[in-house]
């Protein structure tokens, strides 16, 4: 479904992207983990064009995106990009629109979805991840736990095939992170393909399917979970785990 | 005091407060959405362009507003050749330089209004599908609005005050009259009318932005 060769990334001087290859198939779960600053996010980041690779190839359901470090034709970009769905370290919900409009401005004014089922898709997306009761309040009443599930809702809501999560529960406070992992693995159960980068070693055990470890731009090691994180191989994995358990 | 003359001094007055009014809202209309536009010529990528918008705001904030509308009144029939195309209706000229001031300092407070937003609501509109028109303006305008009306209604009190500028150039408005019948009648109350004029006048637009302000709160 997923298809990465060799991405190369610089900013400036500092590459922080160096030969990256994986890829990803259906209905898959992938955890990507790794120090920060090991380029994990931009590579997440490239896959939905918020960042433009130097090289490498990204290729998504068939479809290049960038193809030996050509990007395609605009419109091909869009298709490609219009199969996934992001969710942000800090939610970025539109902080002017309700919950629900929230949700429904990008079906209104990208016409993808036929007006009238647009309403029934938000009331059906909004009571999977429990928030139908928050239908009309403004994101600025939310909690974070509480923005972070309307924003996955939000993505849902154009009905994507691969879902990217950029570290979902970083900006949370510890007791509302169980509320949004929770969301995202009813959604590995319903066989959602998902790259998800993340800081939370016990959800990557339990949800994803295999592990991909980063560390200065490059992927050190990559395996299932129990493999990569109870039993990694190489060295600076190890090193990375033990800091964080201590 | 009487009320006869009250109301002999206030009829001219009230018919230079019409002249203070059209100017205000001739000004208003015009330079909101060109002061925008000179924000989006800013941030062009093209630098000559930008340069350019710059300097202008750079000229029209950096000499006085009395000077512009002196230049655009009296002095641009005075340029060689051209000028003497350029005389115009003396309101009109004086609106000219109104309009072109404030644009500029409507540029700089959109331009506030635009860096305060952050790039994640970029971002987020970019992978919902949405184009650039559409961010635009179903995403970065609303909440430009909310973030700079309180200094927009800073701006439109300032200029109906500054219409009063217009005595320097001889066009009769509301000031204009007051000073005339202090001068006629040795008395200083129509100074005192103006002024309560002018306080009605800013009283409803201080009225205005706070309804605007609670339309675009959104909590």
């Amino acid at each position: 479904m997923i298809e990465i060769e060799n991405l190369q990334k610089s900013f400036g001087s500092l590459q922080v992207l160096k030969n990256i290859s994986f890829s990803v198939s259906k209905n898959e779960v992938v955890a990507v983990i790794g120090p920060s600053g090991s380029g994990k996010s931009t590579m997440l980041r490239s896959l939905i064009y918020l960042e433009q690779v130097d090289g490498g190839t990204i290729k998504i359901d068939g479809d290049y995106l960038v193809k030996e470090g050509t990007y395609s034709n605009n419109q091909t970009i869009k298709r490609v990009t219009s199969k996934m769905g992001m969710v942000f370290q800090h939610f970025n919900l539109f902080p002017h629109l309700t919950v629900k409009q929230n949700l429904e401005l990008a079906p209104r004014v990208t016409k993808k979805i036929p007006k009238d089922e647009i309403s029934k898709h938000t009331e059906r997306l909004l009571e999977k991840v429990g928030l139908l009761d928050k239908m009309d309040v403004y994101p600025g009443n939310l909690s974070g736990g509480q923005k972070q599930r309307v924003a996955i809702a939000r993505a849902l809501m154009l009905q994507p095939d691969i879902l990217l999560f950029d570290e979902p529960t970083s900006a949370l406070d510890p007791e509302l992170t169980g509320e949004v992992l929770k969301v995202i693995q009813e959604l590995a159960e319903e066989s959602m393909t998902m790259i998800v980068v993340t800081h939370e070693m016990e959800f990557a055990k339990r949800v994803a399917d295999r592990i991909i470890f980063m560390d200065e731009g490059k992927i050190v090691e990559t395996g299932d979970p129990i493999s990569v994180l109870e039993n990694p191989q190489k060295e600076r994995t190890k090193r990375f785990l033990s800091g964080i358990e201590k | 005091m009487s009320f006869d003359y009250i109301l002999t001094v206030l009829k001219p007055m009230l018919e230079g407060a019409q002249i203070t009014i059209l100017l205000f809202l001739l000004v208003i209309v015009t330079s909101i959405p060109l002061g925008f536009l000179v924000t989006l010529l800013v941030r062009s990528r093209l630098k000559i362009i930008s340069y350019l918008a710059q300097t202008y705001i750079y000229l029209m904030r950096g000499t006085p507003l009395l000077l512009q509308l002196l230049f655009f009144v009296f002095g641009l029939p005075l340029i060689p050749f051209v000028g003497e195309y350029l005389i115009l209706d003396r309101f009109v000229a004086a609106a000219l330089a109104f309009i072109l001031n404030y644009a500029a300092y409507f540029a700089e407070i959109f331009r506030g209004g635009l860096i305060s937003i952050d790039k994640g609501q970029y971002e987020a509109a970019q992978v919902l599908g949405l184009n650039k028109f559409q961010t635009t303006v179903r995403v970065i305008l609303p909440q430009m609005i909310r973030t700079v009306l309180p200094p927009v209604a800073n701006e439109s009190i300032t200029l109906v005050k500054d219409t009063a500028l217009l005595y320097a150039v001889a066009v009769p408005e509301l000031l204009h009259f007051a000073q005339t019948a202090v001068n006629r009648d040795f008395t200083i109350m129509p100074f005192f009318f103006a002024a309560i004029i002018y306080l009605l006048m800013t009283l409803v637009l201080t009225l205005l932005f706070k309804y605007l302000e609670k339309k675009f709160s959104y909590e």
